[in-house]
């Protein structure tokens, strides 16, 4: 198994806030333009490296430094093992990936479950915290080890 | 709209989801139906002679480091309750006979090493104060 890398566990969190925004458009617009921009985002978090996804790098830039200046930053950036997050990053391709090839079908109750599924996940990460495909991706560990 | 619904829809959901899971993070359960007991070599510590905190943690996870913290400076309060901490992933048979689903858990035993209630996921202080006493107030009244 490969060393665990750590990332900035803050970081997950507003790439899912940016997700939520991007699919709710691409659901209620059906655009497969915007699908398949978030198709490449998650291929390159999901099997790349999630600080250098296109949200990622605006979380290291613009985001992280402004967290980093506010009055009750603890000095301390919280950092948490990357596997379980590129696991749910990959879960998120995955969705995506069904949900384009619905919009390019035109199979749009694929495309429509795909991307609600994956609304699902990413909003609840924003919103709460609860990484949904950290939670499954540890589940798995616990089965099959 | 009916792409505008189904929008709404997942997020009432989620946000349900997300409302409940948050509620019940950290908060004490007491155990009902399911009391395996511990022995000192499964554990591979010394049981506390009132009480026991296991904490089921996993490398990494960042509230497992800030439960330890907590339970770190509570116990010591305590006479007689130990605070243990075991990795989960180096543990997994105990992990499944325990059914922990995720970290932490924080089990609570007693002094014979039954379980009496966990929480799951990380607890707030103030949540761990109220159980430690209770657990410290139980032993006395016996």
């Amino acid at each position: 198994m490969a060393q665990p890398t750590f990332i900035d566990a803050r970081g997950p969190r507003f790439s899912a806030a940016i997700t939520t925004i991007v699919l709710i458009v691409a659901l209620l617009t059906r655009s497969t333009l915007l699908t398949i921009w978030q198709l490449l985002v998650f291929a390159i978090s999901a099997f790349y490296s999630m600080p250098n996804s296109p949200y990622g790098f605006v979380y290291r830039r613009v985001i992280a430094p402004y967290l980093n200046k506010r009055k009750n930053f603890s000095g301390q950036v919280p950092t948490e093992d990357s596997r379980p997050p590129r696991f749910a990053q990959q879960m998120g391709f995955g969705f995506v990936l069904l949900a384009t090839v619905g919009a390019l079908s035109h199979t749009w109750l694929l495309f429509t479950v795909a991307t609600a599924a994956c609304i699902f996940a990413a909003f609840l990460n924003s919103a709460f915290n609860y990484c949904l495909g950290c939670a499954i991706y540890l589940q798995g560990i616990r089965i099959f080890r | 709209m009916k792409s505008g619904a189904i929008v709404i829809a997942i997020l009432v959901v989620a946000t349900m989801f997300g409302l409940v899971s948050k509620s019940n993070r950290g908060r004490f359960r007491v155990k009902k139906n399911f009391h395996p007991i511990l022995s000192r070599a499964e554990i591979g510590a010394d049981l506390g002679s009132v009480a026991t905190v296991l904490q089921f943690s996993s490398a990494f996870c960042a509230p497992c480091r800030a439960t330890r913290q907590i339970l770190e400076n509570l116990t010591p309060q305590f006479p007689g309750i130990a605070h243990i901490e075991i990795d989960a992933e180096s543990h997994l048979e105990l992990v499944r006979r325990l059914k922990v689903h995720q970290t932490p858990t924080t089990l609570f035993l007693d002094a014979n090493g039954q379980e009496i209630g966990r929480a799951v996921g990380a607890p707030k202080k103030s949540q761990l104060v109220a159980v430690l006493e209770k657990l410290h107030g139980a032993a006395h009244v016996h």
